[in-house]
């Protein structure tokens, strides 16, 4: 019993930013516990990059799309082969299906969604905001392996300038009672707020759906992901993929621009563990101001072109 | 067509919440039913007006979770199970083991559960219950269809949306989206209290309480975000100047280009 595996995820033959970051914070972990990194994805192509991180070997499972039961087997067979100390998954939407699923096969528990891990005592020691982050828990997980999911933003990705891992393929069962029948991508090139490194987010200040345009706009021209408070999702002006807050998703970006937000305790919840945040709006008193680093009170549609026209000067240069 | 939803009683999302000890405070705070288990119900409801058959509402905790229940019933759910239990001294598995024991006491052809509870957050319990049940699972749902033995769901992924198609029996966990839920009526509110809440302890259900009461995941303490100050609030009358000092602040201290 010894080690980090780690469930990495591969698009467009890259790891995807959240299993680099599950990788950083997986090869700090081994060191502390003592034994290898090695991780699980479906393509050989994460071997060269895994291994940049840390990974020692890479257990290839030639499953093409994601489909819980299937990965579900794969994954356990791993578990069984390596007899890890720690399992992580990074907290996708694939990450937080399958963990749960893998350690109820393995009658184990999991830390979801945690933003901080270590190894303490002999044991895995998380923090998981709860709450939407109105309160933090730090949890200790007694079962082996330990399992955990990482919140997407909350881990550095740093690379520790290995070699390539070790492939070695896992024989797998690719049947599952569930089939993928069709993906569809609403807009092309559209973030997901689960993700982004930039979040640009509206609220009812925008005063109607069209409006949500001023903040698309600095969103596309930033290279960020469009979000929006809970009261706009409610009155159908957008999506709720994009809602921020208790009853959508809790994000921590780099950079969170809200305009005309005015920052209900569920929305603020969501979001203030961001890293940067800007807040536009007319109410001086608005209680997002009291999570803003720099709070502009002002007219978001006065400001917004601007900014977003400046955006796209500094970008071009 | 015969179903069960799984709900949890929680504190309201509009609540401070306070920290005492390990534990999150409940006195004085207002309890409902979890958000996302509010979809769940309504899509069982309008599955049994459609094709008939039961809504069963079942969920464990203490005394005070059969106030979900009476509301769930006074929406239109059928019957209903409660298995007592301080539900906070079991971690997700625990629970999940409690909800698929129960659910093998109960006709179904389809299991509902939120995505996740709201307030702990984990959205671990729906694939621990079909995975101990062998269920195929389909999560995070915002569209749904049911007929014939095959259920036809979309899954929320990031920035797309998945078709998946399975069989019943099969577990759905219902994402914001995937309905408008319903008000209760006076009228609902009279039925449903005729109706008799069945109570049953984790031992009635056959399970060992000290494995259900085994947590893996044991919260070690709890406590309060380190309260914002609040950064700089510079006035924004002249929105080209405004936009100047926002561009610096997303160079210059973000990093962000």
């Amino acid at each position: 019993m010894s080690g980090v595996l780690v469930f990495t995820e591969v698009k467009d033959g890259k790891l995807k930013k959240a299993s680099r970051e599950a990788l950083s914070i997986g090869r700090q972990l081994a060191e502390a516990a003592g034994g290898d990194l090695v991780a699980f994805a479906s393509d050989a192509a994460a071997a060269e990059e895994a291994g940049r991180y840390g990974a020692k070997k890479v257990y290839v499972a030639a499953i093409p799309a994601y489909t819980t039961e299937a990965y579900t087997a794969a994954l356990t067979q791993v578990v069984n082969d390596v007899q890890p100390s720690v399992v992580l998954f990074a907290g996708t939407s694939n990450g937080r299906d399958l963990a749960p699923r893998v350690a109820a096969r393995a009658n184990v528990g999991v830390a979801s969604d945690v933003d901080r891990l270590e190894w303490l005592n002999g044991k895995l020691r998380a923090r998981r905001p709860v709450y939407a982050g109105r309160a933090f828990a730090t949890v200790e997980v007694t079962s082996t392996p330990a399992i955990a999911t990482t919140r997407p933003n909350a881990f550095p990705a740093e690379e520790a300038g290995g070699g390539a891992a070790e492939v070695v393929n896992v024989s797998a069962d690719a049947t599952d009672r569930v089939k993928v029948v069709e993906t569809k991508v609403p807009e092309a090139g559209e973030l997901s707020v689960a993700e982004a490194d930039i979040i640009v987010s509206g609220g009812r200040g925008l005063k109607e759906a069209a409006n949500f345009s001023y903040i698309r706009d600095l969103a596309h021209a930033i290279g960020g992901a469009v979000g929006a408070s809970r009261a706009t999702v409610d009155a159908g002006w957008i999506d709720h993929q994009h809602q921020v807050g208790q009853t959508g998703r809790v994000v921590s970006p780099n950079l969170y621009i809200a305009a005309g937000v005015s920052g209900a305790i569920q929305h603020l919840a969501g979001m203030s563990s961001s890293k940067h945040i800007v807040a536009i709006n007319k109410d001086p008193e608005a209680p997002i101001f009291r999570v803003a680093d720099l709070g502009v009170v002002g007219d978001l549609f006065q400001i917004l072109p601007v900014l977003t026209e400046e955006v796209k000067k500094a970008k071009a240069h | 067509m015969n179903s069960v939803v799984c709900i949890s009683h929680v504190p309201d999302t509009e609540s401070r919440i306070k920290v005492s000890g390990n534990k999150i405070d409940e006195t004085g705070l207002k309890f409902i039913v979890s958000p996302y288990d509010e979809f769940a119900l309504e899509e069982a409801i309008r599955l049994k007006e459609k094709s008939g058959g039961d809504v069963t509402v079942l969920t464990f905790g203490p005394d005070r979770a059969q106030q979900g229940l009476r509301e769930a019933l006074a929406r239109g759910a059928t019957k209903a199970l409660h298995v007592k239990g301080e539900v906070s001294d079991a971690d997700s598995l625990g629970i999940a083991k409690v909800l698929a024991a129960a659910i093998k006491s109960i006709p179904h052809d389809v299991v509902f559960l939120g995505k996740q509870g709201v307030g702990t957050d984990n959205g671990l319990v729906g694939p621990m219950v079909a995975e101990l049940l062998g269920y195929p699972q389909v999560n995070v749902i915002t569209h749904l269809e049911i007929g014939d033995g095959k259920l036809v769901a979309h899954r929320e992924i990031e920035g797309a949306e998945e078709v998946l198609e399975t069989s019943t029996p099969a577990i759905v966990t219902a994402q914001k989206g995937l309905n408008e839920p319903r008000y209760a009526s006076l009228k609902g509110i009279m039925a449903a209290k005729k109706i008799a809440i069945d109570v049953k302890s984790i031992a009635d259900l056959g399970l060992d309480e000290s494995d259900v009461l085994q947590q893996r995941v044991v919260v070690v303490a709890m406590e309060m975000p380190a309260e914002k100050s609040g950064g700089r609030k510079v006035d924004g009358s002249d929105p080209n100047a405004a936009a100047q000092a926002i561009l610096k602040y997303i160079k210059e201290e973000a990093k962000a280009l």
